[in-house]
């Protein structure tokens, strides 16, 4: 299907060979967001995929090696920060949002 | 018919709260979101459960259509009002499907459940007890739906606008990107089709942008309105949200969602397949 996983009750991370994680937490004044709207844009800015955070403001997205952009929307807010994903590895990001 | 008529905003639902005659229905792909809260009022439909047939692939059938909305408390002279996650995926592939059985006045809410939560705008826990209904459904409108052999023959003839994403569209990706990468069937696009992302219509919160930036990105893109237009995604939702822009804001005759979409083409035998990477 097209649509987002719950963030709540993803399985265990494992990376396979040909995927790469892009995953990580979204945070303000250190605590994890939940129900925050996380978007993964590809090299092009181009919109590729959005989920909302879990209970602790975890994401992730099964990407592909290449630059991406995660762009984290919360109410009145909106904050880029840039990855690189590699193939079999998983990247982690912390998006800090302002208090 | 004007986008007043098919789109409206959060501030208008909020004050269509207490009509009797305006339903709020809450569609989502996460059929959990609901009971995480929802609009005052709003009543669930599960796009998988209760809108697909549960032994074949298809819709369920007229009878069992209006059963589901009699059951729902839904009446033929209701004005259903319809939203949800996922930038209204959804919900616009909700819209389609209430069109293709012909009720008559059906709405989208603007930026679905995103543009709610991100508006700081309340949400209840409170499920709604919603009177039966003696619902009558019509036959399908098949204007609006394509199926698989239609689509072989709009090769090179029709528009073919497959909505997913670059990298979707390119073969590199079998999926959205925040799903695991297992599906079986091969990857890339029918040939002649051009891509034009749904989320180029849309603005960070969901909402569209307006009917002359959607009307520019397709005629920037190469479309022909001239000629008549299948939309397609992977299962048929996505392309539910470009046709919703086509049809219904900007007009567009003759346009249909392809609902079998890419996890049927990609897996038909013997049909043409471009792929770029």
């Amino acid at each position: 299907m097209c649509a987002a996983p719950d963030q709540d009750t993803l399985p265990a991370l494992e990376v396979g060979k040909g995927e790469a994680v892009v995953h990580g937490t979204v945070r303000r004044g250190g605590e994890g967001v939940p129900g925050a709207y996380v978007r993964l844009l590809d090299g092009t800015g181009e919109f590729t995929a959005e989920v909302q955070t879990s209970a602790t403001g975890y994401f992730r997205f099964y990407a592909a090696a290449g630059d991406w952009t995660l762009r984290a929307l919360a109410p009145g807010t909106s904050v880029d920060v840039a990855v690189t994903a590699a193939q079999g590895e998983a990247v982690e990001a912390t998006v800090e949002i302002p208090v | 018919m004007s986008r007043t008529d098919v789109l409206v905003d959060a501030d208008w639902v909020e004050a269509h709260l207490d009509d009797p005659k305006v339903v709020l229905v809450e569609v989502d792909e996460d059929v959990s979101a609901y009971d995480r809260g929802h609009i005052q009022g709003a009543v669930r439909l599960d796009w998988k459960t209760e809108l697909q047939d549960q032994v074949r692939r298809d819709f369920v059938d007229k009878d069992q259509f209006e059963q589901l909305l009699s059951q729902k408390g839904i009446g033929n002279d209701d004005t259903v009002v319809l939203y949800g996650g996922n930038n209204n995926w959804f919900a616009a592939y909700a819209y389609w499907y209430f069109t293709l059985y012909g009720h008559a006045d059906v709405k989208l809410m603007d930026g679905g459940r995103k543009k709610w939560e991100l508006d700081g705008r309340e949400l209840s826990d409170e499920v709604p007890s919603r009177e039966k209904t003696q619902y009558t459904a019509q036959e399908q409108d098949k204007t609006i739906r394509a199926f698989r052999d239609e689509v072989v023959d709009a090769i090179g003839s029709k528009n073919l606008v497959d909505v997913r994403s670059p990298d979707e569209f390119s073969g590199k990706l079998s999926a959205p990107a925040h799903l695991p990468q297992e599906q079986a069937q091969v990857n890339g696009h029918i040939p002649t089709a051009i891509n034009i992302p749904w989320s180029k219509l849309a603005n960070d919160d969901g909402t569209f942008k307006s009917d002359d930036e959607i009307r520019k990105i397709y005629a920037d893109a190469g479309l022909d309105t001239s000629k008549p237009t299948i939309a397609y995604c992977r299962i048929g939702e996505r392309s539910s949200h470009s046709w919703f822009a086509l049809r219904e804001l900007l007009g567009e005759q003759d346009v249909k969602n392809y609902d079998g979409s890419w996890t049927e083409y990609g897996s038909l035998v013997g049909v043409p397949v471009e792929k770029d990477v």
